[in-house]
């Protein structure tokens, strides 16, 4: 298939969501500031108010509210959208469950940031994990140009009829929310073609449902069995979503994770968002002195791709998780996911937990790290404080 | 040719619902739904409505309904009507149904935020005065004085005043109503109907568990509520207010009966000393002068 010179645009994250967002035409979208995913939604407003994208804009009173609109906009057939962070996440929780539980296409982009106390508007992913049991598909785009791609592919997950689950697409906030970077988009058409009109309404006058009524406690768990199996089966249709969307944009470049030269890696790194762009800085530097180093970055959070972390890692000498979410009293959240998805093999986990509250982190880290785990430095749990 | 017209009512609650006995909502419900009609949508929070509108394996209602988080309702609502219009509907009636828990504190933002926004909404509170589900807890719609297990000594703060704030809103409609009154309540959903925009009904649901009275008298308080000017009759309609039904007549104090009726067959109020019920007599009173006011206005 021939792929057409693309328009290349250079936008900051916010902005780049808010195109792939209006190039994927919601109906629906609700609106409630928080830093630092605002300019996102304030481009949405001027989208809408300049006719550019014809769609209901709810100015919500808030957060709770913002994503309880779009969750009732979504129940009776529109395609919706909202964004939030840190608090406003937090605030969001008992409808992000709500929608989760209830099963419905929402897409929803986390500008990621620590949360308080103490107050910190800086990046962490500490929001954005928090939500990893409430029954939604979660992403984390590492630069601006796959913050754009997975918003697109985010709403076509989100409505295939084999999974019907909302998603969250999280991108580090400030690192990737503000920063401005050469974007390819795709055309209006292109988005079109990929993103079929949306089939989902439970708002029928001639066949009139109940939505979310009282479960028994057979039929709850009858229901959560059948979320969780449809989570597994998520992971199968968004590799094809992934793909399919490689053969239009013509980038090779998606997958439930992404292993950078991590197949003849004897070390490897374990990231998840923006500094993943980091440690692949230091995977080469490592290579420049010759330790195999590599790096498996994970790209679906939720459903965990297990099977692929197992089958990159599981003859590696050592692993070092980088976590910017930690579990208090139990440990770094992604290390954790991959302890366990590596049970039973002998392969060695390390987790450095780095960069809570917009702490900065370089390639240095990285490599410092790597260093200290080939001469068996490295202890089991390391904070860069 | 019969002299008299039968007008035939669809049962639709009464065939089986989680209701208690003396209960008013189902009444109320199906009234509801024979005036707006079936292109009628239900949000519905966490209340007691939420057992009588039945579980996974059924419900009574006869139109859609959308179960709600407790304090979600008016912007889930929000959200339904404009996806609703987005696709072309220009008149389906999405009603959000919700007790004064939901209405009046955990999801009063929310409310305020879709009245500010002018949303077009109908929102019914059905108010029974108390958080009657989780077993009789004080509400911010608990009247003063009232027994509860959670004012066990009586509540000690007045009712929050809803339908005058939400009227400071300026939204198109603000009315109450009463079971008591069917007629008027009626009349009031289908004025509702045809107004486009943000409107609220305030129903008294009396509650005969959560107030302490026999179940057969559910409408006989509900009417006395209305009698001795406890619960005032009105609508205010783009600003303007006016009493309703035998309200209309209460205005001269001779006409309204003693509080002490209303209350003495309650026995949430039965440890009030003369004092408090004196104390109640003057509050009502004095809203009563509020209320010659708004209509000099």
């Amino acid at each position: 298939m021939q792929v057409l010179k693309r328009k290349v645009l250079a936008l900051v994250g916010n902005h780049a969501v808010a195109y792939a967002v209006k190039q994927a035409k919601p109906k629906v979208l609700a609106v409630f500031p928080i830093t630092p995913q605002t300019t996102m939604l304030e481009k949405l407003a001027e989208y809408i108010s300049s006719g550019e994208l014809k769609a209901e804009l709810v100015r919500i009173e808030s957060e709770h509210s913002a994503l309880a609109s779009i969750y009732g906009a979504a129940l009776a057939g529109a395609r919706v959208f909202t964004a939030t962070s840190s608090q406003g996440l937090l605030y969001m929780t008992e409808m992000i469950y709500w929608a989760g539980g209830q099963r419905v296409p929402i897409v929803a982009a986390v500008a990621t940031r620590a949360i308080a106390e103490p107050w910190s508007i800086w990046d962490d992913h500490q929001d954005f994990v928090s939500k990893r049991d409430a029954i939604w598909i979660q992403i984390m785009a590492e630069n601006v140009q796959e913050a754009y791609d997975m918003t697109i592919q985010a709403f076509r997950i989100s409505e295939d009829e084999r999974v019907i689950l909302p998603v969250m697409m999280g991108f580090d906030g400030f690192i990737l929310t503000h920063t401005m970077e050469r974007v390819e988009v795709l055309e209006d058409y292109e988005v079109d073609s990929f993103l079929p009109p949306r089939q989902f309404n439970l708002i029928d006058f001639s066949d009139p449902v109940g939505v979310g009524p009282i479960a028994q406690p057979d039929e709850y768990m009858k229901i959560k069995f059948e979320a969780m199996k449809a989570m597994e089966r998520a992971k199968g249709v968004i590799e094809e979503i992934m793909r399919e969307y490689e053969k239009i944009s013509g980038r090779k470049q998606y997958g439930l994770v992404e292993c950078y030269k991590c197949e003849d890696a004897k070390y490897a790194f374990v990231t998840m968002g923006a500094w993943s762009g980091d440690a692949k800085v230091a995977v080469d530097r490592l290579r420049d002195q010759g330790i195999e180093a590599g790096l498996l970055k994970i790209r679906v959070f939720r459903p965990f791709p297990k099977e692929k972390v197992e089958e990159y890692l599981r003859s590696m000498k050592g692993v070092i998780v980088f976590d910017r979410a930690v579990s208090f009293g139990s440990g770094g959240i992604l290390a954790n996911e991959v302890k366990s998805s590596l049970y039973g093999l002998e392969v060695p986990v390390y987790n450095v937990v780095a960069g809570l509250g917009g702490k900065d982190v370089r390639p240095l880290h990285f490599q410092k790290v790597m260093e200290d785990l080939v001469e068996g430095k490295l202890e089991e749990e390391r904070w860069l404080l | 040719m019969s002299l008299i017209t039968q007008v035939k009512r669809i049962p639709k609650f009464y065939r089986g619902n989680a209701a208690c006995p003396g209960c008013p909502i189902p009444r109320e419900l199906d009234i509801l739904i024979e005036e707006l009609g079936e292109k009628t949508v239900l949000v519905v929070p966490a209340s007691c409505s939420t057992v009588i509108l039945g579980d996974t394996s059924g419900m009574p209602a006869t139109v859609p309904v959308v179960h709600s988080a407790f304090a979600a309702s008016a912007a889930i609502a929000s959200g339904i009507v404009r996806a609703l219009r987005m696709r072309g509907d220009k008149d389906a009636i999405v009603t959000v149904w919700a007790g004064d828990g939901a209405t009046g504190d955990i999801g009063f933002a929310t409310l305020s935020g879709a009245a500010e926004r002018n949303e077009d909404i109908l929102y019914i509170c059905y108010d029974n005065e108390a958080y009657m589900n989780t077993g009789i807890q004080r509400s911010g719609l608990t009247p003063k004085g009232a027994w509860t297990t959670t004012t066990p000594e009586g509540k000690r703060e007045v009712k929050k005043p809803l339908p005058f704030i939400i009227a400071e809103h300026k939204v198109p409609y603000v009315a109450t109503a009463s079971i008591a009154y069917i007629y008027d309540y009626e009349a009031k959903m289908r004025k509702a109907k045809q107004i486009r925009g943000f409107r609220y009904i305030h129903l008294l649901s009396p509650c005969p568990p959560g107030w302490r009275f026999d179940s057969s008298l559910t409408i006989e308080i509900a009417k006395l509520a209305v009698e001795t000017g406890v619960w005032p009759l009105f609508e205010i309609e783009n600003g303007e207010f006016r009493l309703t039904s035998v309200s209309k007549t209460l205005l001269d104090k001779k006409n309204r009966k003693a509080v002490a009726e209303y209350l003495k067959l309650q026995g949430r109020f039965n440890k009030l000393t003369e004092e408090q019920i004196k104390e109640i007599e003057e509050s009502i009173d004095e809203m009563w002068e509020q209320i010659k006011e708004m209509i000099k206005k």
